[in-house]
């Protein structure tokens, strides 16, 4: 875990006058995965969209496979657009709202991106399609419409039409959040498998017990810089300073016992 | 006094009048088929707000929406060939005319269609990689197309109305063809009702065709 997939330094983003990011520095290495957690407002989906540059970053570099994107030009940095959609082939993101493509069965949201971006031919495409699509435990669907699908579905698909893509990097930006509680678990346990299986990701996320469980490192952000961040085991069991200690406690306030669970159910979630 | 139907006479006449009718079809084709390029592209133009173009494109629509059909169809007959130098056949003039006032419809269809799309489709084939125009051409034209097609046939039905004023200029086509007969038979009521039906068995079929395809995409939209 020493090659740097993702480097950010200096990240500035301001939508008018409002200062959104305040000068981030972000380092995600490969295999690594990264949670990102704040409150609403600290800037965690923001960062994500200037990473793959959906929003363009006032100030600031980022670097993708060791590689500063844009030019630099007095001081500051720009970018063409033609340039972003190579850079954006090799980031793969997933939305709170799926957003998959409705006109398109679930085969040819996974395949399109390879076939028209690519230029892979579609007999290859196909068969890594259901390469990703089995990944994430949706291979039976691959016929059927997205609105067919239900919402965990849905959000596995996106991550399978990220995929295919191959990119160096996964974005997550609150996949779970706009999901019914019962079928949180099933995209949680396909994230926790990329991870596993050495995905290089950064993930927005309110689900603690994944960024727990699965992060490499927790950031927690604050009002548009990085507060604080380290191993989950410390960040999100003893986090050191004040915010983080407010943010986590409102996230506690109820609790319930642990339930007792078989070893079978421990392993699936 | 009743009225003493005879329509003995007028269908020896028949072929003259589905004649007619295939002409107003072929014309609206035509038509049609001038309207749809020229309006995807102006109505991306609007909803893009491309440089330089789109205000173009504003005064191309609003020119031609808000101008008479009729003159329309005479000024690209009598005055079009004069200023060009070339002559023009009726059936080119007309479907200028009524070609380019539907694409100018048609172009504010396309524009509502594009933003009637989420934002959310954009982002997802922007982030995929996909530069602007691979965006609407695989992303979200064809989505926006599904969603236009009932409109979209209504501007159809306007359209074979209009070609009827082509008679004007002496294009063939149904309504021009009933006149001719109508003279030739003296039975106008008869005529008139036949030339009505065949215009009428048109539309109905056009109509059932849109329905048939705004169903079949409705089943696959969430």
């Amino acid at each position: 875990m020493t090659e740097e997939v993702l480097r950010i330094e200096g990240l500035r983003k301001a939508y008018g006058l409002l200062e959104v990011l305040k000068g981030i520095d972000l380092t995600v290495h490969r295999g690594e995965t990264v949670c990102l957690i704040g409150a609403s407002g600290s800037g965690k989906s923001t960062l994500l969209r200037c990473v793959n540059f959906l929003g363009y970053p006032t100030e600031g570099r980022i670097y993708l496979e060791g590689r500063l994107i844009g030019r630099e030009s007095g001081g500051k940095m720009a970018y063409r657009e033609s340039k972003l959609c190579a850079v954006r082939t090799h980031v793969g993101m997933v939305f709170q709202q799926f957003n998959l493509f409705p006109h398109l069965t679930v085969e040819e949201n996974v395949t399109i991106g390879p076939i028209k971006i690519r230029g892979v031919p579609p007999a290859v495409a196909h068969e890594k399609a259901a390469e990703q699509l089995r990944r994430v435990g949706i291979l039976d669907k691959a016929k059927d419409y997205p609105s067919q699908l239900s919402g965990g579905q849905q959000q596995r698909v996106a991550i399978a039409r990220a995929l295919a893509m191959e990119p160096s990097i996964m974005l997550f930006d609150e996949a779970t959040s706009a999901l019914d509680p019962e079928l949180v678990g099933e995209v949680l346990v396909a994230m926790r498998k990329l991870a596993e299986d050495g995905t290089t990701m950064l993930v927005v996320t309110h689900e603690l017990g994944f960024a727990y469980n699965v992060a490499h490192r927790v950031v927690f952000l604050h009002e548009g810089t990085i507060y604080e961040e380290g191993p989950p085991q410390e960040i999100l069991v003893r986090p050191r300073r004040p915010r983080t200690q407010d943010f986590l406690r409102g996230h506690t306030a109820f609790r319930m016992p642990e339930p007792e669970m078989t070893p079978a159910a421990a392993v699936d979630g | 006094m009743p009225y003493d139907w005879n329509f003995s006479i007028v269908l020896q006449y028949m072929p003259q009048l589905l004649w007619g009718g295939l002409h107003t079809v072929l014309l609206s084709a035509a038509c049609i088929a001038l309207a749809v390029p020229i309006g995807v592209v102006l109505g991306v133009i609007r909803h893009q707000r491309v440089r330089f173009l789109a205000p173009i494109a504003v005064v191309y629509i609003d020119f031609f929406r808000t101008s008479v059909a009729l003159v329309l169809i005479c000024w690209c007959y009598y005055a079009l060939p004069i200023l060009l130098g070339v002559n023009l056949s009726t059936f080119t003039a007309v479907t200028i005319a009524i070609g380019l006032q539907a694409s100018a419809y048609l172009a504010e269809l396309v524009r509502a269609g594009l933003g009637s799309i989420s934002t959310g489709q954009w982002e997802a084939a922007r982030a995929l990689g996909m530069p602007g125009t691979m965006r609407l051409r695989y992303i979200i034209l064809p989505q926006a197309a599904r969603r236009m097609i009932p409109v979209f046939f209504l501007l159809v039905v306007e359209v074979v109305k209009t070609t009827t004023l082509a008679g004007i200029v002496t294009y063939p086509e149904i309504v021009y063809e009933a006149f001719r007969v109508s003279t030739e038979v003296y039975r106008p009521v008869e005529t008139f009702t036949i030339a009505g039906l065949i215009c009428f068995a048109f539309l109905f079929v056009t109509g059932r065709i849109a329905m048939r395809l705004e169903r079949r995409y409705a089943a696959v939209e969430r």
